[in-house]
């Protein structure tokens, strides 16, 4: 148990109390498990704390745990360029899945968000242009999750699919996105 | 250079010009690869750019969730394809990390060695495509034949010229082959004399200069909040190089600088990156000086392949081993990890979750290019459309390793 661990729990104990639990520290990473509502409050805690200064998004992650519940889980990594530190919160996510947008806090989660939604189908509330970024406007369904085939679904173009179709939810349709 | 700077944007009592939307690529030979930029000009001015990735988008994470470990190398391969050998080398170290093993010594060197060599040919690559890109055809015809001796040490070392899928989970697949010492001393002599000339063909071009010094200048601050990392954000004059920092593998044993500048704009990016081909000449003759003698691949005949595989032809253990790696991998622990090396583009990271099993539940690419392309957003006084192109050029985004 390094120091910095020590004093990144503490800290986060201080503002939050039990809210954020901590995960442990393994193979560089601090990692905490955090109430997705809590999220822009956390990492907005994180940047600008002056002890902290976790001032680097590295990345931001869906995970998609079927046929478990909570199904879906964003994981964002932080890095603080001022201690070299590296912390990654979890927020497990229900079904469909919903979390607010850090681009208010880093620029850069822009993209990752956007990949995300285009992947998993994860709704960040507040982002300001969440469009599909790897698939084409109009693509059925989120390709990266489990129970998407490997090899899409069939049809004119992919006579190599599996049969079936996507199961499309209405509320995360790509045409009501904000 | 000053004369960009003091243009300002249109009054507002200006003639108005209608707003026009150009569509620049897919298609484009200034876009390195497939990239489409819907761009909205008022006059010459860019008002809005518009990136449209997803051309290249290949499922990279999907597949690499039903293969084996050892499968995924080649996919790593094609992320940033101007250098495998540092993809392959984040990808390892992820898995090592898992396993809690580590690749012998010499393996490392080996792989620093490759990896800095990759960083050679990929910093090439855009020495010679930006001044290409704004005009100047020389310096890519020269940068492509020290390119070429590149390929041709990559090619002798593992039988591949560009996808190279050299590592492997506790090593390398095989030793140096006889003869490359010689050989790659001799492109340690001859290489940083060429690098003079590049910049010598540039320096007094003052089509280059005005076209990229005061360009397209990101600030530290915004280069930090728009994620951007490697060279892109040392020409900000941040000082943080993962290798020095949060040193894998054998770097803490080798001494190099971490070159940066404090323009941030499109030449302070471009000539970043020809000063570090610098420095990784000097990594390769100091991992040359200090290869060990010893094994190419962990001993752990549930992890690595035989290291002679002659074996296998005459031995049943070595057969069953062989067949079990190839046919169904190994398993690795369940947990879950995030290792991040610095690649010639920047960070690139791999984040992988195990449940266990010889494949990956979940693999996460951090591609650099992906992130450092978004910058497009971020950049100040680039106004032209000519100026996009340079900006676009000097942040060197490879196409294969933004869409995945």
């Amino acid at each position: 148990m390094s120091v910095e661990t020590s004093l990144i729990r503490t800290l986060i104990a201080e503002r939050f109390g039990e809210a954020i639990k901590e995960l442990g520290f393994s193979h560089g990473v601090h990692a905490f498990a955090a109430p997705p509502d809590m999220i822009v409050e956390l990492c907005r805690f994180l940047k600008e704390h002056p002890a902290l200064r976790f001032d680097f998004l590295s990345d931001i992650c869906g995970v998609d745990h079927y046929p478990e519940a909570p199904r879906y889980e964003a994981v964002y990594h932080l890095f603080s360029l001022p201690n070299k530190w590296r912390v990654r919160i979890k927020c497990r996510l229900g079904d469909p899945p919903r979390i607010p947008s850090v681009t208010g806090v880093w620029r850069t989660a822009n993209w990752h968000e956007r990949e995300a939604w285009d992947m998993y189908g994860i709704r960040f509330e507040g982002h300001p242009d969440l469009r599909r970024i790897y698939m084409w406007e109009g693509f059925e369904g989120f390709p990266q999750r489990k129970d998407f085939p490997l090899r899409g679904y069939k049809d004119k173009l992919n006579p190599f699919g599996a049969e079936g179709t996507p199961p499309t939810q209405p509320d995360l349709a790509t045409k009501d996105i904000p | 250079m000053t004369e960009v700077t003091e243009l300002s944007w249109p009054e507002a009592d200006a003639p108005h010009t209608k707003e026009v939307l150009l569509n620049l690529g897919p298609q484009h030979p200034s876009t390195h690869g497939v990239l489409r930029l819907v761009l909205e000009l008022d006059g010459e001015y860019v008002a809005r750019v518009d990136p449209h990735i997803g051309y290249l988008h290949r499922g990279t994470e999907k597949l690499a969730e039903s293969f084996t470990y050892t499968q995924i190398f080649p996919l790593t391969d094609r992320l940033d394809y101007l250098c495998p050998p540092s993809n392959n080398l984040a990808f390892a170290i992820a898995v090592e990390k898992l396993l809690g093993i580590q690749a012998p010594i010499r393996a490392q060197y080996i792989r620093v060695l490759m990896a800095e060599l990759a960083r050679i040919s990929g910093h090439l690559m855009i020495t010679g495509a930006l001044p290409m890109d704004l005009g100047a055809m020389t310096a890519l015809l020269y940068a492509m034949r020290e390119r070429e001796m590149v390929m041709d040490l990559m090619e002798m070392i593992s039988g591949a010229r560009m996808h190279t899928s050299f590592c492997r989970v506790g090593g390398v697949r095989e030793d140096l082959p006889d003869g490359f010492f010689p050989k790659i001393r001799e492109f340690c002599d001859i290489f940083p004399n060429r690098i003079r000339d590049y910049e010598r063909l540039v320096e007094n071009n003052r089509v280059f200069l005005k076209r990229t010094q005061g360009i397209g200048v990101i600030s530290a601050e915004d280069g930090i909040d728009l994620g951007l990392s490697g060279p892109n954000l040392r020409a900000s004059g941040v000082d943080w190089d993962i290798r020095r920092d949060e040193p894998y593998e054998i770097y803490d044993r080798l001494a190099f600088n971490v070159i940066t500048r404090d323009e941030g704009d499109c030449y302070a990016r471009w000539r970043c990156r020809v000063e570090e081909m610098r420095e990784s000449v000097r990594i390769i003759e100091q991992c040359l000086d200090q290869m060990p003698d010893g094994s190419f691949q962990i001993d752990m005949p549930t992890i690595a392949f035989p290291v002679d595989k002659d074996r296998v032809h005459c031995s049943m253990e070595a057969l069953i081993q062989h067949f079990d790696l190839s046919a169904y991998g190994f398993k690795v622990p369940k947990g879950e990890v995030y290792s991040a090396i610095e690649a010639p583009k920047g960070e690139l990271g791999f984040y992988i979750i195990s449940d266990g099993s010889p494949k990956p539940f979940r693999m996460k690419v951090r591609a650099p290019s992906f992130v450092n392309l978004q910058a497009l957003f971020g950049v100040t006084n680039a106004r032209y459309l000519a100026d996009m192109i340079a900006v676009l050029g000097s942040l060197d985004p490879v196409m294969a390793e933004v869409d995945k």
